[in-house]
């Protein structure tokens, strides 16, 4: 999942959407200042019934859980953990949405993309390999974001993005999340 | 109106990615026999997107097209190489690491006459610096010895060069002052318009040299170890027998600074580290 220019709210109001028994484990990049502290994950983990922390490095990827990508990290998906990278900054972010995307790929069918609000086109690369590799992008809706330009790149970028507001976008994910064992990013 | 045949050759360029692990793998077995660096052991998807930033850079398709490059050009080898070992860091990064080991760990070391401090892993030397300025502004670099290991010759010839571009110097002010710094920035270099030059002073009691955490072992005791955002590159397997490393290499009761996406938890001695501060990742050697 990645989000940037109001994606904080955006954010809160998706997961406290998302009750039990969701079980999919969310993998979450915030475009964050590189000062950035902890008070993010507390402010989603109120906001939240599932478990949410900041990710670090080899962390298991386990059902229910939120991993937010610290601030001046790259967070990868490797196998079944995280992996975190300390590389240049893509598009100017780090942590970057396309790296997270690209490294989700090796999972083809079982990702699922979730692009909110924001600012730039990170995302966009990330959310056309996903697709290409057989995973679902769920983009939210150009006219209910705050900044609408990250969600109308990656909808350009893909094919078949499905374009929902936040509570569809609820709906949807949890749909999946009964239908079949997926991760959502 | 979208340009279906171009997203078509990116979509099969993208799905060729995700499965090309055994490819990617045969350039890392290619750069260990031609080179002698071995990356085999490490993270793999870092490695892997190391990999694909470096077919990009060179126009390439596959991790095929970057192995046939890479196995006869040695300049194609050497570019793969300097991605492979792509240095990051800056002055105080993390300040509030830097803040908290000033706070916490600083005034018990005013307990030792001598100090030896393992920078293992400095990359270009920003992380030593920052060690020695803040040595120095608590009255402590006198006593101390830092020494400053890369497996990378040519990081270590920048970090003794000690010379930065003058751009990061603004980030690198506001890093140092959010990090406790008692005196200017600006004090500890002096500048050009290209370039800044930190002051000699502070590479006086500080020892350059080369080690592989990979594969050399323990070369001294410290009281004090920085490893912060190196192992992150290791796999599993890897990382612990670098932990082991460190472990060896530090003197009980001594302090071991990761970086803030690390943790010495499911390490093979998590038992034998207290930790110090909740949020940085700084740790007590107890056992």
């Amino acid at each position: 999942m990645g989000a940037s220019l109001g994606g904080t709210q955006a954010v809160q109001k998706l997961l406290g959407a998302l009750s039990p028994p969701f079980a999919l484990p969310i993998v979450l990049v915030l475009h964050r200042h590189r000062d950035s502290d902890a008070r993010l994950v507390d402010v989603l983990q109120r906001a939240s019934a599932l478990r949410v922390v900041e990710a670090t490095d080899k962390q298991p990827l386990e059902p229910a859980t939120v991993y937010v990508a610290p601030p001046d990290y790259h967070v990868l998906i490797d196998g079944e953990h995280l992996a975190l990278s300390v590389d240049d900054p893509v598009l100017y972010a780090r942590p970057s949405i396309d790296v997270l995307f690209e490294s989700a790929t090796v999972h083809g069918r079982r990702v699922i993309a979730v692009v909110l609000t924001g600012g730039s086109a990170d995302g966009a690369r990330g959310s056309a390999a996903i697709e290409s590799n057989g995973g679902l992008i769920l983009a939210q809706s150009p006219s209910e974001a705050m900044s609408a330009d990250m969600p109308k790149a990656a909808i350009a970028a893909t094919a078949h993005a499905e374009v929902l507001d936040l509570d569809s976008i609820a709906s949807r994910l949890l749909q999946l999340a009964r239908t079949n064992g997926a991760e959502s990013k | 109106m979208k340009a279906v045949p171009e997203r078509q050759s990116n979509a099969a360029k993208h799905a060729l990615a995700a499965a090309d692990a055994p490819q990617v793998m045969a350039v890392l077995e290619c750069v260990y026999e031609r080179t002698g660096m071995d990356f085999r052991q490490y993270a793999f998807a870092s490695i892997r997107r190391r990999v694909h930033v470096c077919m990009h850079d060179e126009g390439l398709d596959s991790a095929e097209q970057l192995f046939e490059s890479v196995r006869t050009n040695d300049a194609a080898m050497q570019r793969l190489l300097s991605v492979l070992t792509l240095p990051v860091t800056a002055m105080f990064r993390d300040p509030q690491f830097f803040a908290e080991f000033r706070d916490l760990v600083v005034p018990l070391l005013r307990t030792h006459p001598y100090l030896r401090l393992w920078v293992a892993g400095c990359s270009t030397g920003q992380e030593v610096y920052s060690l020695a300025i803040m040595l120095h502004e608590e009255g402590l670099y006198e006593r101390s010895r830092i020494y400053a290991t890369d497996v990378q010759a040519r990081s270590l010839e920048q970090a003794k060069d000690a010379i930065f571009p003058v751009g990061a110097m603004q980030d690198y002010t506001r890093n140092y002052q959010a990090a406790g710094g008692r005196a200017a920035f600006s004090d500890y270099y002096t500048a050009d318009s290209q370039s800044a030059i930190l002051r000699p002073f502070l590479k006086r009691n500080v020892v350059f040299g080369i080690h592989n955490l990979v594969t050399d072992r323990s070369f001294n005791e410290f009281q004090v170890i920085f490893c912060r955002n190196v192992m992150i590159y290791f796999a599993a397997q890897l990382q612990a027998r670098a932990h082991t490393l460190l472990y060896d290499s530090l003197a009980t009761l001594g302090y071991l600074g990761l970086g803030r996406g690390e943790t010495v938890r499911f390490s093979p001695h998590e038992e034998r580290y207290e930790s110090v501060s909740p949020r940085e990742r700084l740790y007590r050697k107890i056992g």
